[in-house]
């Protein structure tokens, strides 16, 4: 097997789980009920699909570096480094704003469906 | 044509655009407000990892310098609006 | 002095993420050009400068030296991560729910603390944080698979896991 089979199929591998839970993200918006359950499936899918598609984009980074070409290399670099940042960036602002969201939803008087317990008290 | 990682990520792509048209499809029908910003906010973070994916198989790395600032700044529009949702109660409400 | 330090590392490890790659090949390859360095060192003095107000309260000598547990909390977190997402997508193919809102006090005292822990469960299993109450610490949690439970620190242990006790080693 040469190099590029081997980064082929580890690339082929997390791109799989990445969209497999982008699409799962995705789909829960429409299987789930309401706002608070649509945004477990959007927030959790799509943070944790993220991770694997830059991890996608480091791994063809790393595989067009091992090709050589040194006029090139600067470019590569650069992509890796500021996907790490974007990556840093989403982990910190998804769950913000999914909170955010959930606060602004409950205290503009949206409430849970199909709920069995609702403890939320009115503050104001 | 050999299959090589480049057109791995065609896929990838192929994949989050289809992605992006069925959470639009919430944004379009969600019952109320919040249900819409929870389909913005999806399609805002798929369309970060479609700008980082685009960066790659264009090899146009300025590309994922925007992805950076998109983020940022959708995650600034996700609060206004919620702030927005949360006063609009005293108001009459969005819903 | 401490916190001036910490930001600067901080903002300057973030900014020779952004500038990876800007060599011309010739001092350190194609990783780093050394004018890019010598901004970097500069601009992050100066952000230093101007946040040290801002971050003074949250960062103090006690936290600093619990650094390294951070790294420790990655796996964990990632961990939990993992099972979540496995989670939700089995009741996204079954639509097997039973939400609901429930009330819990962590016992947290510290804002990074309350911080750590609502993001953290923000993104493990099952739970969301809907609001924090402002007067005391409670915290109200959206739970999409609800259980029974009878005491304070059953519902505790349900809701978040072992993330109460991370917060708490982290931030307090």
């Amino acid at each position: 097997m040469d190099t590029e089979t081997i980064f082929l199929i580890i690339m082929a591998v997390l791109g799989g789980i990445s969209m497999f839970f982008m699409l799962i993200g995705v789909i829960g918006l429409h299987r789930f009920p309401d706002v608070y359950t649509r945004l477990h499936a959007a927030t959790k899918a799509t943070t944790f699909g993220s991770i694997f598609l830059i991890l996608v984009v480091i791994t063809y980074g790393i595989f067009k570096l091992t090709e050589g070409n040194g006029e090139t290399s600067g470019a590569f670099m650069h992509l890796i480094g500021m996907s790490i940042v974007a990556l840093l960036a989403l982990l910190i602002t998804n769950p913000t704003g999914a909170h955010a969201i959930a606060r602004a939803a409950r205290r503009s008087g949206v409430k849970p469906e199909q709920a069995v317990v609702d403890e939320f008290e009115e503050v104001d | 044509m050999t299959f090589g990682p480049t057109e791995l990520l065609l896929i990838g792509i192929a994949v989050l655009s289809a992605g992006i048209i069925l959470a639009l499809l919430r944004l379009f029908l969600g019952p109320t407000a919040p249900d819409r910003v929870v389909a913005l906010d999806t399609v805002n973070t798929i369309v970060v990892g479609l700008m980082v994916a685009f960066a790659a198989y264009f090899q146009e790395v300025v590309f994922v310098d925007i992805a950076v600032v998109y983020a940022l700044l959708s995650f600034g529009a996700t609060m206004f609006i919620a702030r927005y949702m949360e006063r609009s109660k005293e108001t009459g409400g969005v819903n | 002095m401490l916190t001036f330090f910490m930001t600067f590392i901080g903002v300057l490890i973030l900014y020779l993420l952004m500038v990876l790659g800007s060599g011309n090949g010739e001092t350190m390859g194609y990783l780093f050009h050394w004018q890019e360095l010598v901004a970097g060192v500069i601009l992050s003095l100066i952000a230093a400068a101007i946040t040290r107000a801002m971050f003074g309260k949250a960062v103090n000598n006690k936290l600093f030296f619990r650094f390294p547990l951070f790294l420790a909390y990655i796996p964990v977190w990632f961990l939990y991560l993992t099972k979540a997402n496995i989670e939700v997508a089995i009741m996204v193919i079954t639509g097997n729910i039973r939400p609901g809102i429930v009330k819990i006090n962590p016992g947290l005292k510290t804002n990074l603390g309350k911080t750590i822990l609502a993001n953290s469960i923000t993104l493990t299993p099952g739970t969301l944080t809907v609001d924090l109450s402002e007067n005391s610490d409670d915290m109200y949690i959206h739970w999409i698979n609800v259980k029974e439970t009878k005491t304070m620190d059953e519902k505790i242990k349900g809701v978040c896991g072992p993330f109460a006790k991370w917060a708490r080693r982290l931030a307090e």
